[in-house]
């Protein structure tokens, strides 16, 4: 409990930062990510969390030694985990008779489980089998998600929106061109979901915008669906919450309709409609004479009046 | 000659830039959908290239890898760039993809007893320097902290001020003042601190997780509980020295729409009768319960009166005559009216009866 934090009061500036780096902040850090490995993990499950912790350097913690927990059952070890090193993402292997090559990838709200999904490994390709140049670690890499899949189910769609959470990295204003180096695609398809990463090589097309070859280069992952625990639909709204703060600011009296146009208001100050200026018809325009007999005819009347 | 080898050079151009154009167009028959802030694209056409592939889609998946790259890269090549240090850098766009936080909205902290009365006389905080001209060591110290300006604790003479007694030992009076004073600000942080938790605490709607909940908050959950059966709790069992909950039946009770029509017959014209009799009709019971409630009341505030006043003077009148007896016109049917209870009474009451004090009706004690 944050009350709690605050009684007992930090007695360093270290400390000091150290506990407001983990405070809820409108504008929230980068999400950590742990990697585990369950009691009975085999060595694929083992390489594929070595792999994905070399993709999301620096945001990641490995965890060497094997934990005995069961993610499905149990999510207190998590959450502890979760609360102790900062991180609300996590993967989760182990390998067992009725469940082999097993990964979950979860995530964390207010350091407890929100949504986790148990997916079965079948095929693996590891990135030190791949021999040729890698990119350097810590690069955004760009995301692409195929097949219609991904948006039919509401299983698929927070996997899709947990993929995302999980690999996009650091949130940057401004990107180097030629930065872009990687790429990760994940395809769906008859009920499996097929991750690849490719190396980006930039070639010349003549115009501005370079051609794209690919060459595989990372790991390379068949995945199966199987559990799953997704959170409850008025705790997922809650987590989505934004603060007003960052909500986009509305403009005011500007409006816009169906077709495209765009309305705007002026608020103009009370006018005299008998003293408003219209356009001038010379035709209207009141002769001398007849001026005068108005005149007159106004002043005999405020004598009758009087 | 010259207008065809125009039109020649032209469509030769034209068909250069197609060319050129090819190689980096990809034709697709749903558009992609792009989040250029996190550098996402999502293709939602069907994969049958795939699908036929076979068990081993590799290249086939590259293909299409291939081609949904060569759009979301077409797509950032369109943003708006300039050049950071030789580098050519683009600008991206918020993130359009909501994905949930990771920890909840920062409720905005109440404000401290200080804050508040610097809020409302308007005083600002005042900037000051970081250094401080000590005289004693004649250089430019810090205001607080280690090795500061003018530190109390460092000297090694104090003067007896001129009221105080000369044996009294100035050092530790010091020392106990700043114990003192550390000891008041750690009190008022903490009550800040209570002040700010309570207000905080109502915005979980009067509910807490399980653990935290207090004493009636349990018994008011386990009593809902209880009634929330098939059979509105009427077959829950006890534990052993479980009381019933009291307070739990009706608040009123209203006759039946359709009951005895007799009995509303005799009380409807029995409320005629009583509205009509010239003679008040008088709830004994009820007019002697009124009077003796009365009358403790105005005995307890004499009672109060006089120890405040022996406090004063010293002195004090014996309460004496506290219990004056019914007043006589009531005396008579008081002693009719329970002349029942009297006789059922007494076994119970005879050891405790005074004269005319006991006598029937309700006690309030």
């Amino acid at each position: 409990m944050d009350a709690l934090d605050r009684v007992l009061k930090p007695k360093t500036k270290r400390a000091k930062r150290f506990l407001e780096k983990r405070e809820p902040k409108l504008s929230e850090n980068i999400k950590n990510a742990m990697l585990i490995k369950g009691g009975n993990a085999n060595s694929m499950v083992t390489q594929v969390l070595k792999d994905v912790y070399a993709l999301k350097k620096p945001y990641g913690v490995l965890y060497k030694k094997k934990n005995i927990t069961r993610p499905f059952e149990d999510q207190t070890s998590l959450e502890f985990f979760s609360k102790k090193s900062d991180c609300s993402l996590f993967m989760f292997g182990s390998h067992n008779k009725k469940r082999p090559n097993n990964l979950v990838i979860g995530r964390m709200y207010d350091y407890h489980v929100l949504d986790m999904i148990e997916l079965g490994i079948e095929k693996f390709v590891s990135l030190k089998d791949i021999k040729n140049s890698k990119c350097p670690e810590g690069t955004k890499p760009m995301l692409i998600f195929a097949g219609d899949d991904f948006d039919v189910t509401e299983d698929y769609r927070r996997l899709k929106s947990l993929l995302i959470d999980f690999f996009r990295g650091p949130t940057v204003p401004n990107i180097r061109l030629a930065g872009l180096e990687y790429v990760l695609h994940f395809t769906a398809l008859n009920g499996k979901i097929y991750f690849r990463s490719y190396k980006l090589l930039l070639k010349k097309s003549g115009c501005r915008t370079p051609r794209i070859e690919l060459e595989e280069m990372g790991p390379s992952l068949d995945l199966v669906l199987r559990r799953t625990h997704l959170a409850s639909d008025d705790l997922y709204k809650l987590s989505m919450k934004m603060p007003k703060a960052l909500k986009p600011k509305k403009k005011k009296n500007v409006s816009h309709d169906t077709f495209g146009t765009t309305y705007g208001r002026i608020h103009m100050q009370k006018q005299d409609l008998s003293k408003l200026q219209t356009r001038k018809m010379k035709g209207l325009k009141k002769r001398p004479a007849e001026r005068i007999t108005e005149d007159q005819e106004k002043k005999s009347k405020r004598i009758k009046k009087n | 000659m010259e207008g065809q080898s125009v039109e020649e050079l032209l469509a030769k151009a034209e068909r250069d830039e197609a060319e050129k154009l090819q190689r980096i167009t990809v034709h697709k028959e749903l558009e992609l959908e792009f989040d250029l802030g996190n550098l996402l694209a999502s293709d939602r056409n069907p994969p049958t290239g795939l699908r036929r592939a076979g068990p081993t889609p590799e290249a086939e998946l590259q293909a299409l890898a291939r081609d949904n790259t060569q759009l979301l890269i077409n797509q950032l090549w369109q943003l708006p760039t300039e050049r950071v240090e030789e580098a050519l850098v683009a600008r991206l766009p918020e993130p359009t993809t909501r994905l949930p936080r990771e920890k909840p909205v920062p409720r905005p902290r109440p404000l401290t007893r200080w804050q508040q009365f610097a809020r409302l006389k308007g005083i600002r905080p005042k900037k000051k320097t970081n250094l401080v001209w000590d005289e004693v060591s004649g250089q430019w110290r810090r205001r607080w902290g280690y090795q500061r300006a003018r530190d109390d604790t460092k000297e090694w003479l104090i003067e007896v001020p001129g009221g105080a007694d000369p044996l009294e030992d100035q050092f530790a009076k010091r020392i106990q003042a700043k114990k003192e004073r550390v000891a008041k600000n750690e009190l008022n942080r903490l009550r800040n601190l209570a002040r700010a938790h309570k207000m905080q605490l109502p915005s979980a709607a009067g509910m807490h997780p399980t653990g935290h909940q207090s004493k009636e908050e349990l018994g008011r959950a386990m009593q809902v509980a209880k009634v929330s059966t098939a059979s509105v709790g009427r077959f829950q069992e006890r534990l052993p020295k479980e009381k019933a909950p009291r307070g739990s039946g009706k608040k009123r009770k209203f006759q039946p729409l359709f009951g005895d029509f007799a009995a509303e017959k005799k009380s409807q014209l029995e409320l005629l009768r009583v509205m009509n009799s010239k003679k008040p009709q008088l709830d004994v019971t009820r007019a002697t319960n009124k009077q003796m409630r009365e009358e403790d009341q105005e005995e307890a505030a004499k009672r109060r009166k006089m120890s405040q006043k022996g406090k004063r003077k010293g002195g004090r009148q014996g309460p004496g005559g506290k219990r004056k007896g019914t007043p006589p016109s009531q005396g008579g049917k008081r002693k009719g009216a329970f002349g029942g209870k009297m006789n059922s009474g007494p076994p119970r009451l005879g050891g405790k009866r005074k004269g005319g004090q006991h006598q029937g009706g309700k006690r309030r004690k």
